[in-house]
């Protein structure tokens, strides 16, 4: 099938025609024509590559109650991703070659966005020894992200370890920095707030004391450490003290902690509760500025559905985690877009470039992502309103679950085409299957 | 008033001193009465959920709604549908279908209050929830200083102990402030909260500089859980540290009192010649109980248009 | 009780009862008090006081009950015992009315057992505070008869309670509002008539 993109604005810039044609961007220039192309018109819209997230949950196996591969797929592509990284800890825990072929299988069955598994560093989560880190980067998924999200590889002898081991693979450790018994019974962050609702807080120091470890340990062996969903100021003076120094570290930060803060757990409304949680203004501020300088390389999303029954209960019963797919891009937006922090470029480079790199899907083989808008790359692309505003209801959210932070709140941005080499996954703003 | 009464950091000063007043009104119409029941919620249903077990707190409230002529439902988790996994919000929504009016709730998880007056449509009375608040001991506190002292303006008042857990600690430093008393907290540092200082409170780490110039001191329990935590190297040094004896004693004014929200740790936080001596209200704390919590049930239910 | 068919008005002046108007009242009553004390206790050595205790009911038959004790004393030049009970927690209709601050409950301390109870109010109306006092009584004690002294009646009764003792009868229409007004509690004397929404 072949596409004609009329009228769209590449990065924002000037308007022009973008032909789409055997999976792949054949042209891109003014007044372009092709017969029997299919015409979207997209005047108006900004094209941006296709979204790569690093962090996704889709609870697929074990919590299909919650969300499935496929159902987070149809969120990722409403949301303009093209491709998604799937979170360990599933049940069974992603640890084995044959759960992460399981997992990229239903993905490619679904076939809405590439899912791309992240192996487990330990076997079951349990922070005791490795996983089969090297069978499952050989499997057919190609996993080049290890994580056991959730849990914090606490243990330093084995963090550093895995560091050591997947550079045999070019493969990234993906860090949940939270030294546990800093965070015993944490329910949120731990200040003014937490002191009032009498809620267990979770200091910033637990996350920043397992940055600065694991930036020294990456730094001493010469391997690639990235840092899951950078919620504090300190973390990300360490991040900028430890890039100056030449460790290759990278880090995300989630929507989430761009745009809410501590002060919405003064509901007890587990939709707030999060792990890292929300944290202060302070810090929101300096996440945002750490995105727009670069230190920070990446938005992720840390999508974690819920069930109803896991979060209609008291706040410390809950389970942590809040919807991200959908909204992600337009949380950028009104955090960093519309505040002046970020360009459109800058939006493409932190939201699809950076990741796709980390995650090394940028090279030349079927799954590649965060490749420019130019002729003769593959089809992943995006059309965004970015003038169109409206109000989130998550009845209306193409997650299986509903714990939307954004609930109620009116947000810029809308998807209104999405493509996945060359097929449109996203049409109208409806998901094309 | 509200609807509901959640927290003392809910309540303004007319909220407050309209409970106080209600209570002491209460009290003296009750005096030396042979039939000590009221009429006045004949027909209403209070439901006791407790989820932690809190005998004390639970039959002062049960004793204030039957004064009231409410019917009381007592409903403890403990071998109850709740043992077997049914969530507090089906628990509420079937007491509230049976025809309660209001729910009195005892909860381990700070804010579970909160969330009960979002799913129901009848009040909600917190009787402590986690370590977050446990306003009718503060509003018990505050009338039993006003009985004893005649005034709560300007009396300083010291909480001494397990502040960062103590719900107690938290209901009545808000509530002790909205009715102008000066509060200071004493503990080791260690167990006093991050952002203790923005609180309206002084802080100090040092009991005997903090006892002469106090006209109540508050003493807290120390839970058993806390001892071997690392909050303190010892029970024997934090008994000496911050346990009131009678030496301690020694040094108040010659007016000042000494509480205890119960149940007492003798020994520990409070010796026994201090918690009996006649500067006690620990006896007294317990009947002024009763009292306020028929002030606040009458307040929250009397005139509430269902 | 005799009533005109035309609802009240308010004199000249202003109100229905001036200051003068009320003090004239309250002194027929006490008057009406040391009779009926003496009718009901024939042959007593204190004309039957003794036994007498007044009960106001506040807010202002609270001070209307210290009022005719005092005018009591001032004529018969004997002290009768005097109290107050506040009737809100044994209301029947708090859902409609709403809650309220409570008011001192004070019996004497010769209590009121097998005594001769006289209620006293400001206004009666319904007959509603006037049921919820014989309850809240019941609960105090048991007096020997309990008898209802009121300033003012306006009518429009929805018990069957009358009065024993009326400073003056009022012909209301509904709408109306009778407001007693008094010293002790609003810093002047008067009864006044006016029309409002709601009765």
């Amino acid at each position: 099938m072949t596409y004609l993109i009329k009228g769209a604005q590449p990065y924002g810039g000037d308007a022009a025609d973008i032909l789409v044609k055997g999976g792949r961007i054949a042209a891109i220039g003014d007044s372009l024509s092709a017969t029997g192309a299919e015409v979207v018109d997209a005047a108006g819209l900004i094209a941006l590559p296709g979204l790569v997230d690093l962090h996704t949950h889709l609870r697929e196996p074990g919590r299909e109650d919650a969300e499935t591969v496929e159902t987070g797929s149809r969120a990722a592509a409403l949301g303009g991703f093209t491709a998604v990284h799937a979170m360990a800890n599933t049940d069974p825990v992603a640890d084995t070659a044959g759960v992460v072929e399981q997992v990229w299988r239903l993905g490619e069955q679904a076939g809405l966005v590439d899912v791309v598994p992240v192996g487990a560093v330990t076997v079951g989560l349990r922070g005791e020894r490795l996983a089969e880190l090297g069978a499952m980067a050989d499997s057919a998924a190609r996993v080049r992200v290890f994580s056991d999200d959730g849990h914090c590889v606490a243990d330093p002898a084995l963090m550093r370890r895995a560091l050591e081991y997947v550079k045999a693979f070019d493969g990234v450790v993906a860090q949940h920095a939270e030294e546990p018994r800093l965070t015993v019974g944490a329910q949120m962050h731990e200040g003014d707030r937490s002191a009032r609702l009498g809620l267990t807080g979770w200091p910033a120091a637990a996350e920043e004391a397992i940055i600065a470890r694991d930036v020294l340990l990456a730094g001493h062996v010469g391997a690639r450490l990235h840092v899951c969903h950078v919620s504090t100021a300190g973390s990300v003076e360490i991040l900028r003290w430890a890039k100056s120094r030449g460790v290759q570290v990278t880090a995300e930060v989630t929507p989430h902690h761009l745009l809410l803060t501590d002060a919405c757990a003064e509901s007890y409304d587990p939709v707030f509760k999060v792990n890292p949680p929300l944290r202060t203004d302070a810090d929101v501020e300096a996440v945002r500025l750490g995105l727009a300088d670069g230190t920070i390389d990446a938005v992720a999303t840390d999508h974690a559905p819920h069930a109803v029954e896991d979060k209609e209960s008291e706040w410390a019963q809950a389970r942590p985690g809040m919807l991200g797919l959908e909204q992600a891009l337009s949380i950028v937006v009104e955090t960093m877009v519309e505040t002046g922090l970020l360009d459109w470029r800058g939006v493409a480079d932190r939201m699809s470039v950076r990741p796709a790199v980390i995650a090394r899907l940028d090279g030349l083989g079927r799954r590649s992502h965060g490749r420019p808008l130019a002729p003769g790359e593959p089809a992943n692309l995006l059309l965004l309103d970015a003038r169109s505003r409206a109000t989130v209801d998550p009845a209306t959210l193409a997650s299986r679950s509903r714990n939307s932070p954004y609930a109620g709140r009116e947000l810029p941005g809308r998807v209104v085409a999405t493509f996945l080499r060359g097929v449109p996954t996203v049409l109208d703003g409806k998901a094309t299957r | 008033m509200k609807r509901h009464l959640l927290e003392s950091a809910d309540l303004d000063r007319s909220d407050a001193t309209l409970v106080l007043d209600t209570a002491a009104q209460i009290d003296q119409a009750l005096a030396g009465r042979e039939v000590k029941k009221l009429p006045t919620l004949r027909g209403r249903t209070v439901v006791n959920l407790f989820y932690e077990d809190s005998t004390r707190t639970r039959i002062s409230f049960e004793l204030a709604a039957k004064r009231l002529s409410a019917d009381v439902i007592n409903f403890s988790a403990r071998g109850s549908s709740v043992s077997k996994g049914e969530s507090l919000k089906d628990t509420a929504l079937t007491l509230e279908a049976m025809g309660s009016d209001a729910i009195v709730v005892r909860h381990a998880a700070s804010g579970a209050p909160h969330r009960l007056a979002k799913w129901v449509r009848g009040s909600v009375v917190n009787a402590g929830d986690g370590t977050h608040e446990h306003p009718t001991q503060a509003l018990l506190d505050a009338y039993t200083i006003r009985r004893r002292l005649g005034r709560l303006e300007g009396v300083r008042v010291a909480i001494v102990g397990d502040v960062l857990h103590s719900r107690v600690a938290r209901s009545n430093v808000w509530l002790l402030h909205t009715l102008g008393a000066e509060v200071t907290v004493v503990a080791p540092p260690t167990l006093l909260p991050v952002g203790v200082d923005t609180w309206p409170v002084e802080v100090g780490y040092d009991l005997d500089a903090v006892l002469p110039k106090a006209d109540v001191v508050m003493m807290l329990r120390v839970q058993a859980e806390r001892m071997n935590a690392s909050y303190f190297p010892s029970v024997r040094e934090y008994s000496r540290r911050y346990g009131l004896d009678a030496r301690r004693m020694g040094t108040l004014g010659d007016d000042a009192i000494v509480m205890h929200p119960g149940p007492m740790n003798r020994g520990m936080e409070i010796a026994a010649e201090v918690a009996d001596s006649v500067r006690s209200t620990i006896v007294e704390q317990v009947g002024n109980g009763v009292s306020v919590r028929m002030a606040v049930l009458y307040l929250l239910l009397g005139g509430s248009p269902q | 009780m005799a009533s005109s068919p035309e609802p009240a008005r308010n004199s000249a002046s202003g109100a229905l009862l001036s200051s003068a108007d009320v003090a004239r009242v309250v002194d027929r009553m006490a008057h009406q008090l040391i009779e009926r004390a003496a009718a009901l206790d024939p042959g007593a050595p204190d004309g039957g006081l003794a036994s007498l205790v007044l009960i106001g009911i506040p807010t202002r038959g609270a001070p209307l009950a210290r009022r005719l004790a005092a005018r009591i004393l001032a004529f018969s030049g004997t002290p009768v015992d005097v109290g107050t009970a506040d009737i809100t927690l044994y209301r029947d209709d708090l859902r409609l009315r709403g809650v309220r601050a409570l008011e001192p409950t004070v019996l004497p301390d010769a209590g009121i057992d097998d005594r001769l109870v006289v209620l006293v109010d400001d206004v009666l109306f319904s007959g509603r505070s006037v049921r919820a006092a014989l309850d809240a009584l019941r609960d105090l004690g048991r007096p020997r008869s309990v008898q209802l002294a009121v300033l003012v009646d306006r009518g429009h009764r929805e018990l069957p309670i009358r009065a024993d003792f009326v400073g003056k009868n009022v012909p209301t229409s509904r709408t109306q509002q009778v407001k007693v007004h008094l010293a002790e509690v609003d810093g002047v004397d008067e009864v006044l008539v006016t029309e409002g929404q709601n009765p």
